[in-house]
C-alpha cells in the first residue's frame, strides 16, 4: 500500500454518523414529486407506437371524442430542436414519420381529469405502414460504435499454435431492468419569462438541462431543473429524464400550466431503458500451469433503436472484457448494434457486469477443462501493481486482486466447504461453492473527466459551510458523505455543514452522478475546495488576532494559531465567530474548484491506448448455494463479498451499496428475466419481472478492503457500481462446482441448468 | 360516500367515491403521503399501512371496505410530544442502521415491521425475512432493514 499524500484523516470521515436524509425518508415526510402540488397542475400522458418499426402515415385525434380541456402535443408543437440531445442527435423527442420502436412517444396529451385521459388515449389513432424490423443482435448490420483493443497482435497466431490449450465459449446475458420503486416522475412548471423550471426525479439535472435548450430553443438562464427526493435511480434516471422533462415541458409550454408526468409501473418497464443485452465470445490461450497466454474476445451488445448512452456502456465494457487478468496479447473487439426495441441505456455497472461475466465464467471453463483449481488460476493470473492492462495503462497504485481473494476466501471458509461439498454425492441436493474476481474502473472512462471539467464547492454560513455540487443523492448517501468530506477538510463538525438541494441555476456542474465518481471525483474536489475555504478564512483570523497566516488552522469548529518555536497550539477563536465576522465585513464567500485529474493519466481515445481509468476498485465473491437434482432449483446459502473501496468515508453506505448492489446482480444471476413479443416487453409488471424478496436475497457478509487511491479524497475510490460485476459470474461457478455442468448464460434458471446437466453428460 | 374512520389515532372524514383507493384517500384527501405507490398492483408494499391490526397494501382497498376502520400509517408512527416529534426506536433504528437509502419503501417497510413486532412476532432472521417479503427494496438488499428491526427489537426489550 502507499503513503497517502492527503492531510490526515480527521473527524467525520470514516465514521457512521445518521444520513442526512434519514428523519424525512423513516416519518414519510420526505417529499418525492408524486408528493408535491403545483397551482393549477394538469397531468400528462403519452401516446406510444404498438408497432416496431413503421412509417407514421397519419396521427388523428378522433373527432367524435370531447377533446375540451386537453391540450394536445405532436412533433409540430416543438419550438426548437426534435431531439433528446446527448451523444449523437438520432433520437427525437416526439417520433416524426417513422417509428422505430414499440412504445416510442408519438404525441402528448393533459388534462385535469387523470380518468378523462385514460378514456382520451383510446381515441388517438395511429395509422402505420410497416417496416422491416430487425430484432437479433447477430443479425444487425447497423453499429453504433465499433471498438477495438490490441495488445501484442502480431504474437497471437504464434501464441496461439504453441498453447497447451485453446480454451473457446460464448456467453449470454439479457435485458435487465433497473426497478427503482419510484417510477420515472417530472413537472415542468411553465414560466413567466417564457422559460421552464423541472421539478423530478433525476440522476443528472444538467442533462436535462442541456436537452432543453435544443427542444425548447430556450437561453440557458430561462432554464432551471431541481431535484426532488428521488426514489432510486441506478443509471435507469440517467439518461431517461430528459425524454420525459421534454413532453412534460412541450405539454406545460402548449397549456400554460405545469404539467406532471408519472408514469405507470408497466409504462416505465416497457418504455425506459434498461441494461444492454450482449453475446461475447472468449478464444484463450493457455499454458499447462495455467497461464494465460493471450486471448480474442468478441464482444456484441444490443443498444436498442436509438444510440443514447450505448458507445459509453460499450467502451467500459469492452475495457473490462478482459477481466482482472494479465494478459501478454490480446485482441478485444466490440460492437453495440441497432434493433428495433427500445434504447438500453445505463444499469449500474454500464457494460462491465455484461462483460465480467463472460471473461469470470469463461475462467471458470478454463478451470473446469485443465483440471486446475479456479482460485489458484486466478491468484496466478491476477493483475499486480506494475502490470499492464489490455490497454498498455500500467497500474501505479492500489491493485487489491489479492487481497480481495485472500478477504474473501478466508471469511467464506473457501478451503474447507470446498471440500466438504464436493464429498457430498449422495440425495437430491448437491452443494458448490463458487467465486469471481472482478475490477471496476472508477470515475469516468478515458477522457470524460478531462473534458467535462467537474467543478464543485462550497460557501460559507455562518457556522460552517454549505456544499454545492449538482451531484444527486439517489438513495447513497451523497448528502452525508459530502457532508463528512467537506466538514473534516474545513476543520468543522459534521453538523455544521449544509448540502444544498441539486439546482442548475445554483450551482456549478459537478457533472453526472454515474460512473463511480461521486465520492472519488466530486467529493475530492469538495474536499479541496472546503481546504480552501479554511485558508481563506484562516488568513483573515491571522489578521484579526495578530498571528501569522500561514500558522493558522481549523479544527472541530475551532481556530488554533502555533505559538513559534514551541509545539504548543493557542485557540484563537470558535469557527462560528470568525465566520460571522467574515460575513458581516467582507460578505458572502464561495470556493469554487473545478477536478483536476491526476498528473500523467491520459487516454488515447483513437488508438483506445492508455490510462483508461486513474483507478479501479477490485471485489471477490464467494456464492454458497444448494441444486435440486429433480426441480434443478437454486438455493442461494450465503454469500460473501470483498470489496476494495480505498477507504470507506462512510462505513455503513459503503457496506449497504455493497449488499445492495449484490442482491441486484443476485437478480440479475437467477431471477431477472425479460420476454420480448414482437420487439414488445411482454412482463411489464413486477409479478411477472421478479425482483429479489427479503426471501429471495441471502445474507451477505461483506468485507470492505481499504487499498487506498493516492489521488482520491482520503484515499477513496469508486464504489457504487462494483458490487454489480461479481456475484452473477460466481453463481455459475457454484453450480458448476454443485453439479459439474456451467450454465453460459443469465439469468441461471431451473430450465437451463437441466440444459448445461444434459450437455455435460 | 362520506367515510369515516381512525388515522393514526384522530377521527378523520372525506367525502370520497366509495371505490376510491384507500391510498388515493390518505394521499389526496387526507394529505398523508408517506405511503407511497411503487406499483399499483399490490407487488411492491410502498403502501403498506395497518387497518384493524392487519398490515394492507392500501393500493387494493377501496374506501368503502375502510368504514369505521382503524388505520395506522407511516405518520402515526413517532410520537408527537410537547417537546416535538419523537421518533419511534424502530425509526431511529433505521436510520443508524442503514434501513434506509433512497427511502421510497421505507415507510411501507417501517409500517409492515412495527405491525410484525407489534404482533409479538420474533425477529430472527428467517422470520423477519418472511415478514418483510410482500415490501420489495431495491436499494438494500435486505441486509440492513433486518438488522435495523432487529435491533431496534433487541432495544426495546
Amino acid at each position: 500500500m502507499k503513503q497517502l499524500d492527503e492531510e490526515e484523516v480527521g473527524g467525520a470521515v470514516g465514521r457512521s454518523p445518521p444520513r442526512r436524509d434519514g428523519p424525512g425518508k423513516v416519518t414519510g415526510r420526505a417529499k418525492y414529486l408524486d408528493d408535491l402540488t403545483f397551482p393549477d397542475q394538469l397531468w400528462g400522458r403519452t401516446v406510444r407506437s404498438t408497432v416496431a418499426h413503421a412509417k407514421v402515415k397519419s396521427v388523428t385525434f378522433d373527432p367524435a371524442f370531447d377533446w375540451s380541456g386537453i391540450t394536445r402535443v405532436t412533433a409540430t408543437d416543438i419550438p426548437g430542436e426534435n431531439v433528446v440531445a446527448l451523444i449523437v442527435d438520432d433520437q427525437p423527442c416526439l417520433a416524426d414519420g417513422v417509428v422505430r420502436h414499440c412504445e416510442e412517444a408519438i404525441a402528448l396529451i393533459a388534462g385535469k381529469d387523470r380518468e378523462q385521459l385514460e378514456q382520451a388515449l383510446l381515441h388517438v389513432k395511429i395509422e402505420y405502414e410497416p417496416l422491416p424490423p430487425v430484432f437479433d443482435l447477430l443479425h444487425s448490420d447497423v453499429a453504433f460504435k465499433k471498438y477495438k483493443i490490441e495488445r501484442a497482435v502480431e504474437t497471437l497466431p504464434e501464441i496461439f499454435a504453441k498453447a497447451y490449450r485453446i480454451v473457446e465459449g460464448t456467453y449470454k446475458v439479457r435485458h435487465q431492468e433497473q426497478m427503482y420503486i419510484e417510477p420515472n416522475a417530472i413537472c415542468a412548471v411553465p414560466r413567466p419569462d417564457g422559460g421552464v423550471t423541472i421539478h423530478g426525479s433525476m440522476q443528472c439535472p444538467f442533462y436535462i438541462h442541456r436537452a432543453l435548450q435544443r427542444l425548447m430553443k430556450l437561453p440557458t438562464e430561462k432554464i432551471a431543473v431541481i431535484q426532488t427526493v428521488t426514489g432510486g435511480g441506478f443509471g435507469g434516471k440517467e439518461d431517461y429524464p430528459s425524454m420525459l422533462a421534454g413532453h412534460a415541458a412541450l405539454l406545460a409550454r402548449k397549456a400554460g400550466k405545469p404539467v406532471k408526468m408519472i408514469y405507470k409501473r408497466d409504462e416505465d418497464v416497457a418504455a425506459t431503458t434498461k441494461r444492454h443485452p450482449a453475446v461475447i465470445k472468449h478464444r484463450t490461450a493457455v499454458a499447462q500451469d495455467g497461464t494465460l497466454l493471450g486471448c480474442e474476445i468478441d464482444v456484441v451488445m444490443d443498444g436498442g433503436a436509438y444510440c443514447t448512452l450505448s458507445p459509453v456502456v460499450a467502451s467500459r465494457g469492452v475495457l473490462h472484457a478482459g477481466g482482472a487478468y494479465r494478459w501478454p496479447a490480446c485482441r478485444i473487439d466490440c460492437r453495440v448494434v441497432m434493433t428495433n426495441t427500445p434504447p438500453n441505456g445505463a444499469f449500474r455497472g454500464f457494460g462491465v457486469p455484461q462483460t465480467m461475466f463472460g471473461i469470470e465464467a469463461h475462467m471458470e471453463r478454463i478451470a473446469h477443462e485443465l483440471g486446475l483449481d479456479p482460485l489458484e488460476l486466478r491468484r496466478k493470473n491476477a493483475l499486480e501493481l506494475g502490470d499492464q492492462t489490455p490497454t498498455g495503462q500500467e497500474l501505479l497504485w492500489s491493485v487489491a486482486a489479492q487481497e480481495v481473494l485472500d478477504a474473501a476466501v478466508a471469511k467464506s471458509d473457501w478451503h474447507r466447504k470446498r471440500h466438504l461439498f464436493e464429498s457430498e454425492v449422495t440425495g437430491r441436493k448437491r452443494r458448490g461453492i463458487g467465486l469471481s474476481l472482478a475490477l471496476h474502473g472508477a470515475g469516468f472512462t478515458g477522457a470524460g473527466e478531462v473534458r467535462l471539467k467537474a467543478r464543485a464547492g462550497v460557501e460559507l454560513t455562518p457556522r460552517g459551510c454549505r456544499v454545492l455540487a449538482i451531484s444527486t443523492d439517489i438513495g447513497q448517501g451523497t448528502e452525508t458523505v459530502f457532508a463528512q468530506m467537506a466538514a473534516d477538510s474545513l476543520g468543522v463538525n459534521f453538523d455544521d455543514v449544509e448540502v444544498a438541494i441539486p439546482d442548475t441555476s445554483k450551482m456549478p456542474d459537478s457533472g453526472p452522478t454515474v460512473a463511480s465518481r461521486t465520492v472519488m471525483v466530486v467529493g475530492g474536489t469538495i474536499a479541496s475546495a472546503a481546504r480552501a475555504l479554511q485558508a481563506a478564512l484562516a488568513s483573515f483570523a491571522a489578521e484579526r488576532y495578530g498571528a501569522e497566516a500561514g500558522q493558522v488552522t481549523c479544527r472541530e469548529g475551532i481556530f488554533y494559531a502555533t505559538v513559534p518555536d514551541s509545539p504548543a497550539e493557542r485557540p484563537l477563536a470558535p469557527f462560528g465567530a470568525i465566520a460571522s465576522a467574515y460575513l458581516d465585513e467582507r460578505g458572502p464567500l464561495r470556493c469554487i474548484e473545478q477536478y483536476a485529474h491526476p498528473p500523467g493519466i491520459e487516454f488515447d481515445e483513437v488508438a483506445y491506448r492508455g490510462d483508461a481509468y486513474p483507478c479501479f476498485a477490485w471485489a471477490a465473491t464467494v456464492v454458497e448455494l444448494e441444486v435440486d437434482l429433480d426441480t434443478f432449483e437454486i438455493k442461494l446459502d450465503r454469500v460473501v463479498h470483498a470489496c476494495d473501496v480505498g477507504k470507506a468515508i462512510h462505513p455503513v453506505l459503503a457496506e449497504g451499496q455493497i449488499e445492495g448492489g449484490t442482491v441486484q446482480a443476485l437478480g440479475y444471476a437467477l431471477l431477472e428475466e425479460h420476454f420480448y413479443k414482437e420487439g414488445r416487453v411482454i412482463n411489464t409488471r413486477l409479478q411477472n419481472y421478479l425482483i429479489p424478496t427479503s426471501m429471495d436475497a441471502p445474507v451477505i457478509e461483506s468485507v470492505l478492503v481499504e487499498d487506498p487511491y493516492p489521488h482520491g479524497p482520503y484515499g477513496a475510490k469508486g464504489l457504487g457500481e462494483l458490487p454489480m460485476d461479481g456475484p452473477a459470474p460466481a453463481v455459475v461457478a457454484a453450480v458448476l462446482h454443485a453439479i459439474g455442468a456451467l450454465v453460459p448464460e443469465l439469468p441461471v434458471t431451473p430450465e437451463r441448468v437441466m440444459a448445461a446437466l444434459e450437455a455435460a453428460r | 360516500m362520506k367515510l369515516t374512520m381512525t388515522v393514526n389515532g384522530e377521527a378523520r372524514t372525506a367525502e370520497v367515491a366509495p371505490l376510491k383507493r384507500l391510498l388515493d384517500v390518505l394521499r389526496e384527501d387526507l394529505l398523508l403521503t408517506g405511503s407511497k405507490e411503487g406499483c399499483g398492483e399490490g407487488e411492491c408494499g410502498a403502501c403498506s399501512v395497518v387497518i384493524d391490526g392487519q398490515l394492507v397494501n392500501a393500493c387494493l382497498v377501496p374506501a368503502c371496505q375502510v368504514q369505521g376502520s382503524a388505520i395506522v400509517t407511516v405518520e402515526g408512527l413517532a410520537a408527537q410530544g410537547p417537546l416535538g416529534e419523537r421518533l419511534s426506536d424502530l425509526q431511529r433504528s433505521f436510520i443508524e442502521h442503514g434501513g434506509a437509502q433512497c427511502g421510497i419503501c421505507t415507510p411501507g417497510m417501517v409500517v409492515a415491521a412495527q405491525c410484525h413486532l407489534d404482533a409479538g412476532g420474533a425477529s430472527t432472521d428467517a422470520v423477519l425475512r418472511e415478514a418483510l417479503a410482500g415490501n420489495l427494496c431495491r436499494c438494500t438488499g435486505y441486509q440492513k432493514i433486518i438488522e435495523s428491526v432487529q435491533l431496534a427489537a433487541q432495544g426495546a426489550r
